[in-house]
C-alpha cells in the first residue's frame, strides 16, 4: 500500500496546523510590541 | 533564546522530514501509508507533554496564585488542543486507507477525543469567565482533572479489545520496530518536543503582553 495522497494530506495538515499557530501568535506579538514601542 | 529555539526546531522538523521519507523504510505490510506514524506518534506524545505542562501549571497556580503559572498553563492547554487535534486527524487518514473507515469507537480513539473535547473546554472555560482569577482557578480545576484521561488513553490497548494496534515503543518489552524505523520516529519526537517548547515560549510571551496591556488599559 503506498496511498501517497493520504500520507501528502497527513503532513499537509501537520503543516498548516503548526505554521498557521506560529504566524497567529507572532502577527500578535509583533502588533502589540509596536504598540508598547510606539507609547515609548 | 527564542530565536535560537525556534531555529533549532525548524532544523529538527526538517531533518525528521528526512529521515521519515528518506532513511525509513517502507513498512513491510502498509507500504509508504505507514510513514504517517513519524507525524501521528511525535503529536500524541507531544499532547501529552503539554498536559504535562497544564498540570505543572495548574497545581503551582492553585498553590500560589501566581498570574505567571496560570499563562504557563494557558499556553500548555492551548497548544495540547493543536497537537491532540493534529493527533486525531493524522491518525483518521492514516485509519481509511489501512482499516478502511475515517473512525471507529474503540477505547484509544475514543478516549483521545474525550481528551479533546476536554482541552477544547479548557480554553472556552477561560473565553467565557469574566474575572481573570476565577478563570484561572476554574481552568486549574479542569486542567489537572483532565490530565487523568492520559493513563486511560496510554493503557486503553491494553485494558480493552481495541481496533488501535498495541504500543510498539513505550512497553515493558523491547521495541519491536525496525532500528531505521525508530531513529526517524525519534528524530521527530525530538522535533515535535522542540516545535512545542518554541511555541510555548512565544504563546508565554504574548499571554504576559496581553496581560501588561490590559493593565495599561485600566490605568
Amino acid at each position: 500500500m503506498n496511498h501517497w495522497g493520504f500520507v501528502l494530506a497527513a503532513y499537509g495538515v501537520a503543516a498548516a496546523v503548526l505554521l498557521g499557530y506560529w504566524w497567529r501568535v507572532e502577527h500578535r506579538i509583533r502588533s502589540l510590541e509596536a504598540g508598547e514601542r510606539g507609547r515609548k | 533564546m527564542g530565536r535560537a529555539l525556534g531555529t533549532l526546531a525548524a532544523l529538527l522538523l526538517v531533518a525528521g522530514v528526512g529521515t521519515a521519507f528518506g532513511y525509513a523504510p517502507p513498512d513491510a505490510v502498509q507500504g509508504n501509508v505507514q510513514r504517517i506514524m513519524y507525524v501521528h506518534v511525535p503529536a500524541i506524545l507531544t499532547a501529552y507533554v503539554a498536559i504535562g505542562v497544564v498540570l505543572v501549571g495548574s497545581i503551582a497556580y492553585l498553590a500560589s496564585r501566581r498570574p505567571r503559572w496560570d499563562r504557563l498553563a494557558a499556553a500548555g492547554g492551548e497548544l495540547a488542543v493543536c497537537f491532540i487535534g493534529l493527533a486525531l486527524a493524522t491518525g483518521s487518514i492514516w485509519g481509511k486507507p489501512t482499516w478502511g473507515t475515517w473512525w471507529t469507537w474503540d477505547a484509544r480513539l475514543t478516549s483521545s477525543a474525550l481528551l479533546f473535547v476536554i482541552y477544547l473546554g479548557y480554553l472556552l472555560l477561560r473565553s467565557v469567565v469574566e474575572d481573570p482569577e476565577r478563570a484561572a482557578t476554574y481552568a486549574a480545576v479542569l486542567g489537572i482533572l483532565g490530565a487523568l484521561d492520559v493513563p486511560v488513553i496510554h493503557f486503553s490497548v491494553q485494558w480493552w479489545r481495541t481496533l488501535h494496534q498495541p504500543a510498539s515503543v513505550l512497553r515493558p518489552q523491547a521495541p519491536t520496530m525496525d532500528a531505521a524505523m525508530l531513529v526517524a520516529l525519534a528524530v521527530n519526537v525530538a522535533a515535535f518536543l522542540c516545535t512545542f517548547a518554541y511555541l510555548a515560549t512565544r504563546r508565554y510571551r504574548l499571554l504576559a503582553l496581553e496581560a501588561e496591556s490590559a493593565a495599561r488599559a485600566w490605568q
